[in-house]
């Protein structure tokens, strides 16, 4: 069973690397964006499943229910605020792609970047 | 009693199952825009009413079976609406179904 | 059986991802983005995280969808071809995988309950809080209570998020005209469109009443502050999107709005000074009343209401900076 024990975390590695290969290697800056939320998605994952346990339910305690096993809420709580704290990253980065796409009339890495070098 | 509604959940949860797959095949292999949303339809009308009503009715008589009634409610009300503006939005954009009739009706 | 679906929910994952990044329309790259996070949202409550699968759906796939789709509308709508195939960042790319896979061998199986993660600190919590707090949500009690401080922080970091938006959108012109001038025309809407204006109209009143639910139920069942405050922010940007985006500006008009991002922010960090000010530590709610585990709970509900206003300005303030701006002919 180590296998799918383990299924989890490849497919973490697996949404980490597509996430990061959309940042570092497309030239449209909304695809990079787009990338950042999956990169982020799949950290969220990571952290999501380091709190199951066998047998456990949501840590929700129900009153009058003796020896449940409850998961960990503790990764939860860290998750919350990192998804609000991405939501409000992605909402100024676009912010800024609008800004660049008045400025320099495109949106492509590489031809703001030689409209840069020209001027 | 529980056997009888066991049985009449699985077979609920078998319809479902069915119309489900039939209407993702439906999209898969539909020739035009127009035709898929038809098939896609399928999964918004019977597929949630029978998944739905199958889990409500293994929820009894609870809390728990008014808010699936909500949800389907919900489903019901919102779905028909999207494939709607989905649709609407496809014909103002000027796609063109290549299968239609000619215009002038020949 | 449930493992049989959990794996079939990631494979899911990484497909959509995959097709995510592989294709050069922009539109559909956003609409596979909201599928992805419903999925990820599903694959959290199969993990048994049941806030924040609310969460990533309510945000992720709620309001960050509406956020690209707003900014696409006023960039470009597809990507243009790249010319050569990227080697450098392939290779990169897979030499950190073959590394990142490596080090997962060390990790325990999943739902291993000898883990270390679940030895030290998480047993306390869910011990302590039916006597400390008394609230059967654990997530919330650590949220609100527990580490109340970090959930200050992030209310900032929301209300910065606000500001950032509203300076980097304000450049070519002064502040107080970020927001859709008064006189100008009015958008109209969908009113040519009857069926999603119907429909729509008839769900705003029960989205905004589920909202609320979820804002005050957050301490029983799932729920609290943040998805309260994406949800009733999720029924007004359907209200701007229906009946033209003026009409959702005389509803909730621009004072109101930035009146909610800073007043969320200073309630909770009223509620602080409020129990220094009663003789505890700043954000120590067991003064707030005689019984402490009743000053606990009322504590609890006070930051979690700003933090649902807070959140509702920002995600509105931000959605009104994107919709007012003009396209680009």
């Amino acid at each position: 069973m180590q296998i799918l024990g383990l299924y989890n975390y490849w497919v973490f590695v697996a949404l980490l690397m597509i996430g990061f290969y959309a940042v570092i290697a497309k030239d449209n800056l909304i695809k990079k964006l787009i990338g950042l939320s999956i990169f982020q998605a799949a950290v969220f994952l990571l952290y999501i499943s380091m709190d199951k346990v066998e047998g456990g339910t949501a840590p929700i305690i129900q009153p009058g229910a003796v020896d449940q096993i409850y998961s960990n809420p503790l990764p939860q709580v860290l998750i919350l605020t990192a998804i609000v704290v991405g939501i409000s990253t992605t909402a100024l980065g676009l912010a800024i792609v609008v800004r660049i796409k008045e400025a320099y009339d495109t949106i492509e890495e590489s031809e703001a970047a030689a409209m840069d070098r020209e001027a | 009693m529980s056997l009888a509604l066991d049985i009449g959940s699985w077979l609920l949860f078998g319809i479902g199952s069915l119309v489900l797959f039939i209407g993702a095949l439906g999209v898969l292999r539909m020739p035009t825009l127009y035709t898929r949303m038809h098939a896609a339809s399928l999964t918004d009308s019977l597929g949630a009413i029978a998944v739905l009503g199958g889990i409500m009715l293994q929820a009894g008589w609870s809390l728990a079976a008014l808010k699936l009634l909500a949800i389907l409610l919900f489903l019901l009300l919102t779905s028909p609406a999207s494939s709607y503006a989905l649709a609407n939005a496809a014909l103002l954009a000027g796609h063109q179904d290549s299968r239609s009739p000619p215009e002038n009706g020949a | 059986m449930t493992i049989l679906f959990a794996v079939f929910l990631l494979t899911m994952l990484v497909i959509t991802a995959i097709a995510i990044v592989r294709t050069p329309d922009l539109f559909a790259a956003v609409m596979l983005l909201g599928i992805f996070s419903l999925l990820m949202a599903a694959n959290f409550f199969v993990l048994d995280a049941a806030d924040v699968a609310l969460t990533e759906a309510a945000v992720g796939a709620g309001i960050s969808t509406v956020l690209f789709l707003g900014a696409l509308a006023l960039t470009a709508a597809r990507e243009r071809s790249s010319l050569a195939p990227p080697r450098l960042a392939l290779v990169v790319v897979l030499i950190t995988a073959a590394t990142v896979v490596y080090a997962t061998f060390d990790k325990p199986a999943l739902g291993d309950p000898n883990a270390p993660v679940h030895q030290h600190v998480a047993p306390w919590y869910l011990e302590q809080t039916p006597v400390l707090i008394g609230i059967p949500n654990v997530v919330t009690a650590v949220l609100g209570s527990f580490r109340g401080y970090d959930t200050l922080g992030e209310v900032f970091v929301v209300f910065a998020a606000a500001i950032g938006v509203l300076f980097v959108l304000s450049g070519d012109r002064p502040l107080s005209a970020v927001f859709r001038p008064k006189d100008a025309p009015s958008t109209g809407g969908l009113k040519h469109h009857l069926i999603p204006r119907i429909v729509g109209k008839l769900l705003i009143p029960f989205i905004l009443l589920f909202g609320f639910y979820v804002q005050f139920h957050g301490e029983y069942g799932p729920g609290g502050g943040f998805q309260a405050g994406a949800i009733i922010a999720a029924a007004v940007i359907l209200y701007a999107v229906l009946e033209g985006e003026d009409r959702a500006l005389v509803a909730l008009p621009e004072p109101v709005l930035k009146g909610l991002v800073a007043g969320g922010a200073l309630l909770y960090t009223a509620v602080g000074l409020v129990c220094m000010l009663l003789g505890g530590n700043f954000l120590e709610y067991s003064v707030l009343s005689a019984d402490a585990v009743f000053g606990q709970q009322l504590g609890i509900i006070l930051i979690e209401a700003g933090v649902g206003v807070a959140v509702t300005g920002v995600l509105l303030c931000i959605f009104h900076a994107f919709a007012a701006r003009d396209n680009p002919a």
